[in-house]
Order: structure tokens, then sequence, then C-alpha cells
């Protein structure tokens, strides 16, 4: 059970304040059919939550509807509430939502006809939020340092980030999505494509930001979720089956589902 | 043994196009000879003298380039307000779409309407529409031409450059859209920019269709051998001169004719090769 030896201790401490919450949420794509049914959840500030569950159950669909991500699919529906430091984020505007809730994909994708620089800076630029050089150069190190890619990047601050590898690729979006201060960062399996050793940087670097920043992750990665996270979700058939502190869920999961997920049977 | 005679075909053919294509070079080379000796090769450019007087002959195509120039690059500035926002509705906004596809199969049918046609409309239909509206004094000119240049390429232009707009990666506009920006951001930072030189090659090949084209313009610029002073004036394009003049030409005119042919090639052909590279490159990333 190496799983167990990595995991946090999440135990302790006091409760923290819930930053976002899920209430009834469901969502369709098509007609009577809920990719995600009547969902439930808080999501504790300052904490990592992973979402975990076999393909298709809904994971990322839940998690882009955060952001409202998921509405660039027009015929989707949602109903129920989503509230993000307690406004509901259906009812906001999708630009100040998207500002609040930073996102970040799969694959990484940073703009490659800008600069690093530029990129970190993108959602200034796409907002039309005036800041002084200065500023943007303090922004430009604090997020890479967040990240934990400013020594790396330093000296081609101004060169395009293609010759970068994937793991730095996806640190530079990490950055990109935390240069803007969001409330909560949204990421869907942002490891999924990278190496063991970009992951584990990665990981290492979300514990880091967790200081700072609220992280709801997606993964496949049991044994991720188990190292980072201090919460766990677990969803099927887009169902909220179970949700609790990591080290319960994978100890003792109330539902046989989980259990038989999380053991391997299925997935 | 089949597939060796298939084989042999297939080369013979492909050595026959590029025979063809030598030959025609050639020949375009040796017909110019007379007149690149006579006047020399940047005095015969770069001269707008056009005096077919037995005795004092001088031939110059530079009267020619400039009405081609002036007429391709107008018909290029006013083709963009109408191709980029068909690019931008059939490769973004409607990608995959019934509306999009419906749109550029219209629009595709303005690619194969022969120019006759475009000229004839242009001359019953236009022409007056200018007179009337004090744009040309005889209806004819640089910018009617323009204008119905500009109609002809629109099709060149939007097709390939909503083909590089709906090639735009999804997860690049979602980075964006993940930043908070609105569709018209995302269009001006992400789509336009990764695209751009592939939209600048649909461009450049729109270009290069109206330096060539003959039939339209001859019909509606006026065929005045002037170098043209205002967008309403008349003038003359390198293909009109040489269509509506080669007829009755022989000896050193005739020679200036193939020169004039000769120049229009090395053109178009730098043109729609500057093009195919860029686009190359940008398919390529
Ligand atoms: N664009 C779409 N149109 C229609 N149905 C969709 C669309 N995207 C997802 N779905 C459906 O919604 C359900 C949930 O999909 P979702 O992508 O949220 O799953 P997931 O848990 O993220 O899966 P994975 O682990 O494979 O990423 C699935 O049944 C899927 O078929
Ligand atoms: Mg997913």
């Amino acid at each position: 059970m190496t799983i167990m030896e990595n995991m946090q201790d999440t135990t302790q401490g006091s409760p923290k304040h819930c930053i976002l919450e899920f209430k009834d949420v469901s969502i369709s794509y098509t007609e009577g059919k809920w990719a995600v049914k009547s969902v439930n959840a808080a999501i504790k500030e300052r904490s990592i939550t992973a979402i975990m569950g076999p393909s298709g159950c809904g994971k990322s669909t839940l998690l882009r509807s955060v952001n409202r991500m998921h509405e660039l699919y027009p015929e989707i529906k949602t109903t129920g509430q989503i509230l993000l430091d307690g406004k509901d984020v259906l009812q906001m505007n999708a630009m100040e939502v998207r500002r609040k809730a930073g996102m970040v994909f799969q694959r990484p994708n940073p703009f490659p006809t800008m600069s690093i620089y530029e990129n970190v800076l993108a959602g200034y630029k796409l907002n039309g939020i005036k800041v002084s050089k200065a500023q943007k150069d303090e922004i430009v190190q604090k997020s890479l340092q967040d990240v934990g890619l400013w020594d790396e990047v330093k000296d081609s601050l101004m060169k395009r980030g293609s010759f970068l590898s994937g793991g730095q690729q996806q640190r530079l979006c990490i950055a990109r999505a935390v240069a803007l201060r969001p409330r909560i960062l949204l990421m869907d399996e942002p490891t999924s494509a990278l190496d063991p050793i970009a992951t584990r940087k990665i990981e290492d670097m979300l514990l880091e930001l967790k200081k700072e920043f609220t992280i709801l992750i997606v993964t496949h990665n049991m044994s991720q979720a188990a190292r980072i996270s201090d919460d766990s979700m677990f969803m099927y058939l887009g169902e909220l089956v179970e949700f609790s502190d990591t080290q319960t869920i994978f100890t003792n999961p109330r539902d046989k589902r989980t259990e038989e997920y999380l053991s391997g049977q299925f997935g | 043994m089949k597939d060796k005679i298939f084989r042999g075909l297939l080369y013979g053919a492909c050595v026959l196009v590029l025979l063809l294509c030598a030959a025609m070079v050639y020949s375009l080379v040796s017909g110019s000879w007379q007149a690149f000796g006579q006047f020399g090769f940047f005095r015969f450019l770069f001269s707008a003298e056009w005096d077919p007087t037995a005795g004092k002959e001088e031939y110059g195509a530079w009267a020619f380039v400039t009405g081609t120039l002036y007429t391709s690059f107008l018909a290029l500035v006013l083709c963009i307000p109408f191709s980029l926002p068909v690019a931008l509705f059939t490769g973004e906004y409607f990608r995959k779409t019934r509306i999009a596809s419906v749109i550029s199969s219209i629009v595709d049918l303005l690619a194969g309407i022969p120019s006759i046609v475009y000229g004839l409309w242009g001359f019953y239909t236009l022409c007056p529409l200018m007179k009337s509206w004090g744009l040309s004094d005889q209806g004819f000119g640089v910018l009617t031409s323009s204008i119905v240049l500009a109609i002809m390429i629109i099709p060149y232009a939007s097709s390939l450059s909503a083909e590089f707009i709906s090639m735009v990666p999804n997860e690049l506009k979602e980075g964006a859209y993940s930043l908070g920006a609105t569709r018209l951001e995302v269009i001006r930072t992400v789509v336009f920019p990764v695209a751009g030189s592939g939209i600048f090659a649909g461009y450049v090949l729109a270009l290069g269709r109206a330096l060539g084209e003959t039939m339209a313009v001859t019909m509606l610029i006026g065929n005045t051998i002037q170098i043209p002073r205002s967008l309403g004036d008349t003038g003359n394009t390198m293909a009109s001169v040489i269509a509506n003049q080669f007829g009755e030409a022989s000896g050193l005119k005739l020679s200036s004719l193939i020169a004039i042919g000769l120049l229009l090639f090395i053109i178009t052909a730098v043109i729609n090769f500057l093009g195919k590279l860029i686009m190359k490159r940008q398919r390529g990333k």
C-alpha cells in the first residue's frame, strides 16, 4: 500500500471555509440524458479536491460547469446552483466567472504566437485589464515563481514557449491561470500527457500552490489523488457517489462502487 | 510487367508536362528577345511609351504594369471586407454546420462563373452605376475593373482563409475562453494570429489570380495606354493589352507584347510561389 504512505495528513486543523458549493447540480448535453446528476458538494478553501471516476462519468462536465466552459456546447442544460463565494456562477457574467476560476487543460496549450511573457499575461490582455510595465514584470515573475518555472525561463521570457518541454509548457499554462489570481483553479487531468518526472514536479508544485489557491482536479491517477488531495470525489454515471476526505475514501469507502473502483476492479 | 508499363506512362506524362512548361518559357523568352534587345530590359520595363508609328517605334511596359498592379491590389483591398467575414463565418462561427456549407458553396459558385459573364455584368450594370455615381467619367476604369475583380477573387481568398481559420486547434480557443475572453477577443488574439500566415497566403494566391485575369478587365478598364492617375481613370493591364493588340501585331510590337507576357508570367509565378510557400509552412506547423 504505497498509496497510503504518501498520503497527506488532512485530519488535523480547524474546519476550513467553503469556497465552492454545488447545490443539486444536473447537466445534460442531450435532452433526457444526464451527464451530471444532482451533485451536492462543498469545496474547502485552500485545499486540493480530486475528482475520480471511470471514463465518461461526468468529471470533466462537472469541472467545466464551475467556470461555465461547458456552455461552449450550446445545447447543454444546467440546473441547480454553483455557488462561488456564495454567488451563483450560473447567474453571473460568464467572462467574470472565468476570471475568478482559472482552468488548466489535459494537454498543455500555451498560445503559440505569444512569448512566454505574453502567455503569462494573456488573461490581462484578453480581458483588457491595463497594467503598468512594472506591474506586468511583477505578475510574470510571481506567477512563474508560483509554478516553479521562473529559474528555468527567466532568461528567455521573450521567446515563444514552443521550445519548452511538455511539463514546462503545462506549468506555463498554470502560471497563465494563476496570474489572474483566481479564487479557484480547475484542472482536468493536467498531468495525463506528461512523463512521471514532470508529473511529480507538478504535483509538488500543486501542494505549494494550495497555500494560496483552492484546487479542484480531475484525475485518473489514483495514486496522484492519494498523494496530493485533501478531499476526494468519486463519480459514477453522472452521480457523485462518494465525497469525503481522501484518507477515508481510500481506507474506508462507504460505497461498494467506490471500493471496487479504487481497488482497480473497473474503470 | 503491366505495372512497369503503367509507371513508364506516368513518368512519361510528368516529363511531358515539365517539357511543355519549359517550352513555354523558352518561346516566351525567345519571342521577347527582340524587344529586350532593342530597348534593354529595364528601359522596356520602366518606360510608359507605346508608340507603334512606323520608323520611330517605341514600346515600354510600365503603363500596363502599373495598371495591372493598381487593379489587382485595389481588388485585393476591396475583397477583404467581404471575404474575411465569410471566412470567419464558415471557419469559426458556424464551423461544420449546414449554414456554413451552404454559404461556402454559394461563394464557391462565384469562382465558377466565366469571366466573360463578369465582364458583361460589369459592362451593362456596374459601368452605368459608376457613371451615375460620378465615380468615373465614362463608367470604365481602374475602380470599375477592381470592383469586378474583387468579386471574382472573393471565393479564393475566403475558402483558403476559412480552411486555416478552422484549423486553429480547439484547445487554444478553449484556453483563451477559460481566461475570460469573449468570442471577439478569442478571434483577435488567438484565431487570427495562429491562422495568420495561412490567411495571408490565401490573399497572396487571390492576388495571383487577379493579376492574370484578362477578359473581364479588358472589357472594363477602358484600354487607354496611360498610367492611371486616379481611381476613375481608364488604363490598361498587361493581360488586356496582349488580348487587344496581339492580333494585328508583328515584328517589334509582337515581340514587345510577348515580353509583357513574360513579365506577367514572372510576376504571377513569384506571387503564387510565395503564397504556396507560406501556406506550406503554415500547414506544416
Ligand atoms: N460534447 C458532448 N456532447 C454530447 N455528450 C457529451 C459531450 N461531452 C461529453 N458528453 C457525455 O457526457 C458524459 C460525461 O462526459 P465527461 O466528458 O464529463 O466525462 P469524463 O468523466 O470527463 O470522462 P473522461 O474520464 O473520459 O474524461 C459522457 O456520457 C459523454 O458521452
Ligand atoms: Mg474528462
